[in-house]
């Protein structure tokens, strides 16, 4: 019943019945070629400046940016990086490359899991999807070796980022994305820049509200 | 809520004594206006986003019916439901009968003033569902059995003592006079209530046509375990916020960090299309999108169809005089501001909302600021031309108008009387210059004073000046 009473009304209101073929078109044209709008000139650099935005806006945003010279030396870097926290604990996604790192060799230092997160996680790991430089902002989205619990329980959040990830603008990672995930999105695409906050109280500005209190972006080549 | 905005003007005069509510707009002036500005700055396409975003909108309002379609196909697609709603009452049923499918006892809710809108609180609390915000200003608000006075910082009009005297009150510890121990005690308490939940509520910034995605916008990531940890997730959304694809939808994100809070982007903008798929460890198994009409379909094809517009980011609000003077509760109703006072009357009625187009300046900052550029002034002048059609203004004015009209069809009468008027006030005035008090004009010298006229017309002194000339 609604739904027909909101689109007669909808059309009366334009005048018009059903849509003509010409406006069917124009939508599905929209809908299909995906023009960009105005894309700012600050994401349109090259590859190495972008690189350099995105650690400049990541941090303004109040993310640590941690920079690697290879993915193995990532468990030592998590283990020095949580051991400043005071936290020892940690849920990976399950991803082999994270997976198949050496955790052993920190393993006196860090408790490794692979599961969801739960209330009361201290610290996450999960790999990137991109790095949008424009506005120093993480792109991941849940998949069965990451679910997005992971991105948002664990009192730290430690992100690995490639620099082959990071685009300008947040344009760049949608086609990346639908080809990534062809037909469908992913059930959720988060988009994450620096840890949560909120100023509710006072309009001012506290850090952890509700999402993790601290953000740290693992940079590799 | 209540609609108490034909007492508008009562509780506006309160509002103005009200020391700890001056107080606390204090925070709003002093933050918001300035943010956005230097927001504003580092972007330098702001405005032609701005251009680009108006005319987007007004592409999507032209296809409406086109783009909610696709939206509705995809969701399907994507293996959730949509339910449309022509009221407030179909919303608020659709919802409780999916939460009593899913044996329901508690929902979380993320941020949504579509949900202040149509009252669903109440309603569920009513019918044995314990609703549980979870947005750090609206859980303040939720213990204190206070509503949003902004439409982004839900409890602008309190300040420390009030929160700390709240949470002391319901979660039985000592006051601390910190915001950050507070907010911790609010996340500590909130997380099992997340946990616990069996279904999560949010709102929605945008719906995406090209994917069937809704996208919310937070800063608190409430949002986000209030949909991920329940086994149902239900999105409850007005209908005009469908967008064609997500490169459109970057446009509009641009546009509304910057509006709102200033920030270069908001913490989280999360994209949410369909349910768990077969292989997800986490996330719901059903998702729901309850599309609300609520008297927006009417407004198409109007003269207020600009309105809908809207992408909620509160800049007509933050740079509002009059909503910086009395706040937000003053309004009386959901919306406040600008946005609120060209809203409320198309959603209560403008036989209760009359005062609202009328508590304005026409200073024009909030057409200046917002980033769809709606012209909001236009639109509340519109309503008070409905206002005087339906013979809803109070009888001075109407009678005062009348009276003007009959002079100002007159030219001759009305040189005449004006000339006599401008003698009789510089009578008045004397010496000083200044009038103290005016018959039927103590809305104006009750609280300041009436420069005198020069005790000449216009057209007097403009014949003597032309006089003047001639002779030379
Ligand atoms: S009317 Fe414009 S400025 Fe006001 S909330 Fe809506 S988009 Fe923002």
């Amino acid at each position: 019943m609604s739904r027909a009473d909101i689109f007669a009304n909808i059309r009366r209101g334009l005048r018009r019945s059903e849509a003509t073929e010409a406006q069917r078109e124009t939508v599905r044209q929209r809908l299909q070629q995906r023009p960009r709008n105005i894309i700012p000139s600050r994401s349109q650099h090259e590859h190495d400046a972008l690189v350099e935005l995105f650690v400049r806006m990541a941090r303004e945003a109040a993310a640590e940016v941690v920079e690697l010279d290879s993915l193995e030396q990532l468990p030592c870097a998590v283990a020095d990086n949580l051991e400043q926290k005071q936290q020892h604990e940690l849920v990976l996604a399950s991803d082999s490359a994270l997976t198949e790192l050496g955790w052993a060799a920190v393993h006196e230092r860090v408790e490794c899991h692979q599961r969801v997160a739960q209330v009361g996680d201290q610290a996450s790991l999960t790999l990137a999807f991109a790095g949008i430089a424009e506005t120093g902002t993480l792109m991941l989205f849940s998949r069965p070796d990451s679910p997005t619990t992971l991105n948002f329980l664990p009192d730290t959040h430690l992100v690995v980022l490639s620099k082959q990830a990071i685009v300008g603008p947040y344009e760049d990672t949608w086609d990346r994305l639908r080809e990534a995930s062809p037909g469908r999105l992913p059930r959720t695409v988060n988009m994450i820049t620096g840890p949560s906050r909120s100023a509710d109280i006072e309009q001012k500005l506290q850090m952890g509200a509700h999402g993790p209190r601290q953000l740290v972006i693992f940079l590799i080549p | 809520m209540d609609i108490k905005s034909p007492e508008f003007k009562q509780s506006a005069r309160i509002a103005l004594q009200d020391a700890n509510l001056q107080k606390a707009l204090g925070n709003l002036k002093a933050g918001f206006p300035g943010k956005r500005a230097s927001a504003v700055a580092r972007m330098p396409e702001f405005d032609a986003l701005r251009d680009q975003a108006r005319d987007l909108k007004n592409h999507i309002l032209e296809h409406l019916d086109l783009y909610l379609e696709a939206f509705e196909a995809r969701v399907v697609e994507n293996g959730g439901q949509v339910h449309w709603c022509r009221t407030s009452e179909d919303a608020r049923q659709t919802i409780l009968q999916i939460c009593r499918e899913q044996n329901a006892k508690t929902v979380t809710k993320g941020k949504s003033m579509v949900t202040e809108e149509i009252n669903l609180n109440e309603y569920l609390e009513e019918h044995g569902v314990q609703p549980v915000e979870t947005d750090l200003g609206e859980y303040i608000l939720q213990l204190r059995g206070d509503h949003p006075s902004h439409i982004i910082a839900p409890a602008i009009h309190l300040n420390l003592e009030d929160v700390s005297e709240a949470f002391h009150e319901h979660h039985h510890r000592p006051k601390s006079d910190d915001p950050a121990v507070l907010m911790a005690e609010a996340r500590e308490m909130l997380r099992k209530q997340f946990a616990a939940a069996d279904v999560g509520i949010t709102g929605a910034n945008f719906l995406v046509a090209e994917t069937g995605s809704t996208l919310i916008a937070t800063n608190e990531g409430n949002g986000d375990l209030t949909q991920i940890l329940p086994k149902t997730h239900i999105v409850v959304s007005s209908i005009e916020k469908v967008v064609p694809t997500l490169e459109d939808m970057s446009l509009f994100l641009r546009l509304l960090a910057r509006s709102a809070t200033g920030q270069e982007f908001t913490v989280y903008n999360t994209l949410s299309s369909g349910n768990r798929r077969p292989d997800d460890q986490d996330g719901p198994e059903n998702f729901h999108v309850v599309l609300v009409d609520n008297g927006r379909s009417d407004m198409v094809g109007t003269e207020f169809q600009e309105m809908l517009r809207c992408i909620r980011c509160s800049a007509c609000m933050n740079h509002c005089p009059v909503y910086g003077a009395v706040g937000g509760h003053s309004y009386g109703w959901v919306y406040p501001g600008p946005m609120g006072s060209v809203l409320t009357p198309q959603m209560i009625g403008i036989e209760k909302a009359a005062l609202l187009p009328n508590a304005s300046t026409f200073c024009g900052k909030c057409e200046e600021v917002c980033p769809v550029r709606i012209p909001l002034p236009k639109l509340m002048r519109h309503w008070r031309e409905k206002e005087f059609e339906k013979h809803l203004s109070p009888k001075a004015v109407r009678w005062g108008l009348g009276g003007w009209a009959f002079f100002a069809t007159r030219p001759g009468l009305y040189r005449w009387a004006s000339a006599g008027a401008s003698r009789f006030m510089r009578l008045l005035g004397g010496r000083k210059g200044k009038i103290r008090k005016l018959p039927l004009a103590g809305g104006w010298t009750d609280h300041r004073d009436m420069p005198t006229p020069t005790g000449k017309t216009f057209m007097q002194q403009w014949n003597e000046r032309q006089q003047q000339e001639k002779q030379r």
